[in-house]
């Protein structure tokens, strides 16, 4: 990369990050009005997620005494940045420049990635020298090595299609993008891709630490869990760092399984800033689609599983669901 | 203590039971219910106190809790307001004479509104948040 491509990338990374915070509290805001309305209930303001942060900005900072300071401190910083670095490998409605690490950077790459805010929670929950935050920080370890077999099985079922259709960089998400899974398979296949579907849509909660799969912050068994000690400008740094991930994780799902663009389908031929605005819209009218039914409905309908009851959920059903996908994907190539 | 608005927009509040019969609990969650729907004022219920801005305490504090409920007063991160629920919270009630009190609240802690019943009705309780709310922007205004 020559010094101006570091400079473009690095202001980009600037904006998303902005934009990123923004939409992500933006849609913890609908989140919530949805769920209100769900339950009879008139519900908070949109703009409250924005309040809370604010409130939290004015907040004492504290620093419990058994804490280790600088990875207590340290820990929201890496969550909210690891989080906003993902972004910049995945591809928004094929609006030109985006991502910004565009060819950097593959499905493997996003999973590995997407382990990085959980580990900053768990380092921070784990420096925070309190009983109840080690427990929360080890049951966030036990649902991530749980989610980690579906989500796995369904982006090697992705990876595999590709592959075996002979189509260069399986792994991209550009690939995917290029040419939607969907039109790929037969009908084998695409009873395959709902399965996976459903599991990447479940995935999302446990990603995200919302109910059911919110054990390792259980409020009401565990005050907290990881977060317990957190409060102030730190709490506020991890809050904003779940949002972006919202954002991450439903635009993942997005492009995995619906990368159309309104422009595509309705064949606008118009202007290049007119069709981007359209495909924006339209990319984010589906990541709130995808967040209302694998986050809002979700935890609406269900109380909170126990930590086993986690870990058997995501390995012998989910797991079992995504390895079904799979082989459906991969028996569809033989007929 | 630094006020502002947006504390009075995003109130999260602590329960703490300081030795109560369990009368004042009852009604403080039924507060948070769908039918009386606090969120709309933005407050929710926080499981630690080191999220907290408002801590709700209920009964007469015991010879036990006087210590923890001082501890968890501390361990609020400023600013913080105190609500005291209940009659025993407010003047040691039907207790006010046994020998297992430290309290009534205000003994052990600084109490910024009292809201009295036994135990008091949500109504009672969403009043007394209210009346906080008025009285921090009143202090927002004047500052």
């Amino acid at each position: 990369m020559s010094v101006n491509e570091i400079l473009l990338a690095a202001g980009g990374a600037l904006i998303m990050a902005f934009f990123s915070m923004v939409g992500g509290l933006w849609f913890a805001g609908i989140d919530r009005v949805l769920a209100a309305r769900m339950q009879a209930r008139i519900g908070p303001p949109v703009r409250q997620p924005f309040l809370d942060i604010a409130k939290l900005m004015i907040k004492q900072n504290v620093v419990p005494a058994n804490a280790i300071p600088w990875l207590f401190n340290g820990a929201p910083v890496v969550a909210l940045a690891s989080a906003v670095t993902i972004l910049l490998y995945i591809p928004m409605a094929g609006i030109p420049g985006l991502p910004i690490l565009q060819g950097h950077g593959d499905l493997v790459l996003i999973m590995y990635l997407l382990i990085l805010p959980a580990l900053a929670m768990v380092a921070g929950g784990l420096a925070a020298g309190s009983p109840y935050a080690t427990i929360g920080a080890q049951r966030e370890m036990v649902t991530m090595i749980a989610y980690e077999l579906p989500l796995a099985a369904t982006i090697i079922a992705f990876a595999w299609k590709f592959a075996s259709l002979g189509i260069e960089h399986p792994f991209s998400l550009a690939t995917v993008a290029a040419q939607p899974v969907w039109t790929l398979v037969g009908p084998v296949g695409f009873m395959g891709l709902l399965l996976l579907l459903v599991t990447m849509l479940l995935v999302v909660p446990g990603e995200l630490g919302r109910i059911p799969f919110d054990a390792p912050e259980a409020e009401t068994e565990i005050a907290g869990g990881l977060l317990v000690e957190y409060s102030g400008r730190n709490l506020a740094l991890f809050t904003l760092s779940l949002a972006v991930k919202t954002i991450v994780v439903t635009s993942l799902i997005v492009g995995l399984f619906f990368p159309w663009n309104l422009t595509d389908i309705l064949a606008v031929a118009c202007c290049a800033t007119t069709a981007a605005m359209i495909n924006l819209a339209f990319f984010i009218l589906k990541l709130l689609v995808v967040m209302f039914f694998s986050v809002t409905l979700v935890r609406i309908s269900v109380a909170r599983f126990r930590i086993n009851q986690v870990v058997d959920v995501y390995w012998k059903i989910l797991g079992v669901l995504a390895l079904l996908g799979m082989f459906l994907v991969m028996a569809d190539a033989l007929f | 203590m630094k006020l502002s608005q947006t504390l009075g927009k995003s109130l999260w509040a602590f329960l703490f039971n300081s030795g109560s019969c369990n009368g004042c609990e009852i009604e403080t969650v039924a507060t948070v219910t769908p039918r009386y729907d606090l969120e709309r004022f933005g407050i929710k219920v926080v499981g630690s106190p080191r999220h907290a801005d408002i801590l709700l305490i209920s009964g007469p504090v015991t010879r036990k809790m006087a210590p923890r409920l001082r501890r968890v007063y501390e361990q609020m991160p400023d600013p913080k307001i105190v609500l005291c629920i209940g009659a025993c919270g407010t003047s040691g009630g039907a207790f006010y004479d046994s020998y297992t009190l430290v309290g009534p609240v205000d003994q052990v802690v600084p109490v910024d509104m009292y809201v009295p019943g036994c135990p008091p009705r949500p109504e009672a309780i969403i009043d007394g948040v209210v009346k906080i709310l008025a009285r921090l922007e009143a202090a927002e205004k004047s500052a």
